[in-house]
């Protein structure tokens, strides 16, 4: 019965297929709409949490300068103490829970080998620069402890640099200049692509701390210091150690605020997913809102259809139809045009999101679950704005619906 | 033909309109019984409420006051999905306008009360074909309406109304779009399946030589019953 009557709605709208298909654009675009919207939204969420892992999980990063407030760190009316040599030693004497600390100073610098040159940024940091970063080699070895201590010229570089200076070949043993002192290539870094800012994690040279200080930055500065949690210790428990003994060894007086600030990238990554999901919810919900206006056409067609039909359905009543058949016949109908244009609208809007993937380089993540609720939604709309068309169908008398021309 | 119980029972039935001043009865105090296996026409001028008997014989509408019993059933007090009932099982229509669904074909269009009586599909088809050629449209069951004439169309018609096995077939005006030639061919197709299968018939008609295939004509007039005569068989 149920079938016999999807058979014969699928053939009444067949029977007027501009008409019905105009009627399907409402839905076709609202499910496309939010498709599009939800799936781009997941996969840049995707993408934001991976950028942001490749910094390293469960990472603190201290730099100096006040903690993020009005005004940004660091902010004019304070003369910025850097970090030192004494607060990062205080930190590995003291500090629990961590798996790795480790000193970072950057400089945009250019980098030449033969007659190429780039403009790369150049790290000065110690070899548990790469367990805090989860950052791998993929040849050569990191820097040992005494070419950390001595400053020597030694250096592991990026895939974007190799491929630069040395095409496909190999760059171990081979010496660049970097700014105007010369290092030897010990190794080569795992490439990790581009962040969502659209940054070249790639383009990198790493050489010892000493060796960057004396022959870059000029000065015993350290910009940043990384701190990797170990498996047992959140990040949350982590960061105030990490302040208190910053606190402690920068003699800041307990009256003051810090003149350093921690970041928890961590929970960097957690707001921007949550701000993505948020901006897509709202998104999700404007498009939502042509949903709404595609069941209003629906609930129009559906009375059009009905009027049009009046002898139709006086004939089936005449025949033994009870009013509960009619009802049913209207709903189907009304339901299988909604759901037809819910399909189409995932399709669309899947390719739409397919589209954006390919272009904005994000993660192309259809969720079921979305899909199934688009399904469920647009057939749910077809049963609600069907409703009352279909009853005033059923409420027909039979004789006037006979007598209808 | 050996007229059987009383099928069809008016007792006093009116039907009114309106209310107050305005108020109009298409039926006034009708007293009126057709028996199982009778072939009746009722005929009358516009307004003489011999369509709104129709409607109430065929179980399509109430009376206001009186009782109209059905089979020994009190139809005119059944609420619609009741009377919805009662018509599939024991009643079929033949119109004047045809009323088939349009872009159908002849077999779905005799299918369909068999739908409503939930009869499994195979079975539908089966009956709908027996059906056809009774009324005599073998091979043309995969035709829609637009590719039949118009008396083709009328015996899709009356294979909707006897696929069932009604009881009681009610046709209005049943030749009143056709030709004098198709006219015939129809009322002796109404007339054999009277004789045949003992099917009870009431046809409202206004043209006499019509009526002169019935075995009883019925004459409204004014919401009254003016005369009830039987044909006078020369056979």
């Amino acid at each position: 019965m149920i079938w016999e009557t999807v058979r014969l709605s699928l053939r009444s709208i067949r029977r007027n297929v501009l008409r019905s298909f105009l009627t399907l654009l409402g839905i076709v675009i609202g499910v496309a709409a939010v498709i599009a919207m939800l799936t781009i939204g997941s996969g840049t969420t995707e993408k934001v949490k991976a950028d942001i892992s490749k910094l390293g999980s469960n990472l603190l990063v201290v730099r100096s300068g006040r903690p993020a407030g009005p005004g940004g760190p660091g902010g004019l009316d304070q003369v910025v103490r850097p970090l030192a040599e004494k607060d990062l030693a205080a930190l590995v004497a003291h500090l629990t829970g961590a798996r790795a600390i480790s000193p970072a100073s950057q400089k945009q610098v250019r980098v030449i080998f033969g007659t190429e040159s780039l403009t790369s940024g150049v790290t000065g940091t110690d070899s548990a620069y790469l367990d805090a970063r989860d950052w791998k080699l993929v040849s050569g070895r990191p820097f040992s402890d005494s070419e950390t201590r001595s400053g020597t010229g030694v250096c592991l570089i990026g895939e974007t640099v190799r491929q630069q200076f040395f095409g496909a070949g190999d760059p171990e043993g081979e010496f660049i200049r970097v700014n105007r002192t010369s290092c030897k290539i010990i190794g080569l870094l795992e490439p990790k692509g581009y962040t969502g800012f659209g940054q070249d994690q790639d383009n990198v040279v790493l050489m010892p701390l000493h060796a960057y200080q004396r022959r870059i930055a000029g000065n015993r500065d350290i910009d940043n210091i990384y701190i990797a949690a170990d498996d047992r210790t959140p990040t949350s428990e982590l960061q105030p150690r990490v302040e208190d003994i910053l606190r402690d060894i920068r003699r800041v007086t307990p009256d003051r605020e810090s003149d350093f600030a921690i970041r928890d990238m961590t929970q960097i990554a957690d707001a921007m997913a949550s701000a993505t999901t948020t901006m897509t919810g709202m998104l999700g919900a404007v498009a939502g809102v042509s949903l709404l206006v595609g069941g209003i056409g629906i609930m129009n067609i559906m009375l059009v259809s009905v009027t049009e039909r009046t002898r139709e359905i006086g004939i089936r009543l005449a025949i033994g139809a009870h009013e509960k058949h009619i009802l049913i016949q209207f709903l189907v109908e009304a339901t299988v045009l909604s759901l037809l244009g819910g399909i189409i609208g995932i399709l669309i809007g899947l390719a739409l999101a397919g589209l954006a993937a390919v272009t904005l380089t994000i993660p192309f993540a259809p969720s079921p679950a979305v899909i199934l609720l688009a399904v469920g939604f647009s057939a749910l709309i077809g049963m609600v704005f069907g409703f009352f068309p279909a009853l005033r169908g059923a409420r027909l008398d039979p004789i006037d619906a006979l007598r209808h021309e | 033909m050996a007229a059987g119980a009383a099928l069809i029972t008016f007792d006093k039935v009116w039907k009114s309109y309106g209310q107050g001043e305005a108020k109009v009865h298409a039926l006034a105090g009708v007293d009126l019984a057709i028996r199982r296996g009778e072939f009746v026409a009722i005929m009358g001028p516009s307004g003489s409420g011999k369509s709104t008997a129709m409607n109430i014989i065929g179980c399509l509408d109430t009376p206001t006051a009186g009782t109209y019993s059905f089979m020994g059933i009190d139809a005119g007090r059944l609420d619609r999905n009741r009377r919805a009932m009662l018509r599939n099982l024991y009643v079929g229509f033949v119109f004047q306008g045809y009323n088939l669904l349009a872009r159908t074909t002849a077999a779905e269009n005799v299918e369909l009360p068999l739908i409503y009586r939930g009869v499994a599909a195979r079975d539908r088809r089966d009956l709908a074909m027996q059906a056809l050629s009774q009324v005599g449209l073998v091979g043309r069951e995969h035709h829609t309406p637009a590719e039949l004439s118009g008396g083709q169309q009328q015996r899709v018609a009356i294979a909707r109304a006897i696929v069932t096995r009604p009881t009681l077939l009610v046709a209005d005006e049943p030749t009143g779009n056709l030709d004098t030639a198709r006219t015939h061919e129809i009322m002796e197709l109404l007339t054999q399946l009277n004789t045949e299968l003992g099917l009870t018939i009431a046809m409202v008609t206004h043209e006499a030589d019509v009526a002169g295939y019935a075995e009883r004509t019925i004459r409204f007039l004014d919401g009254h019953v003016a005369s009830d005569s039987m044909k006078l068989e020369t056979a």
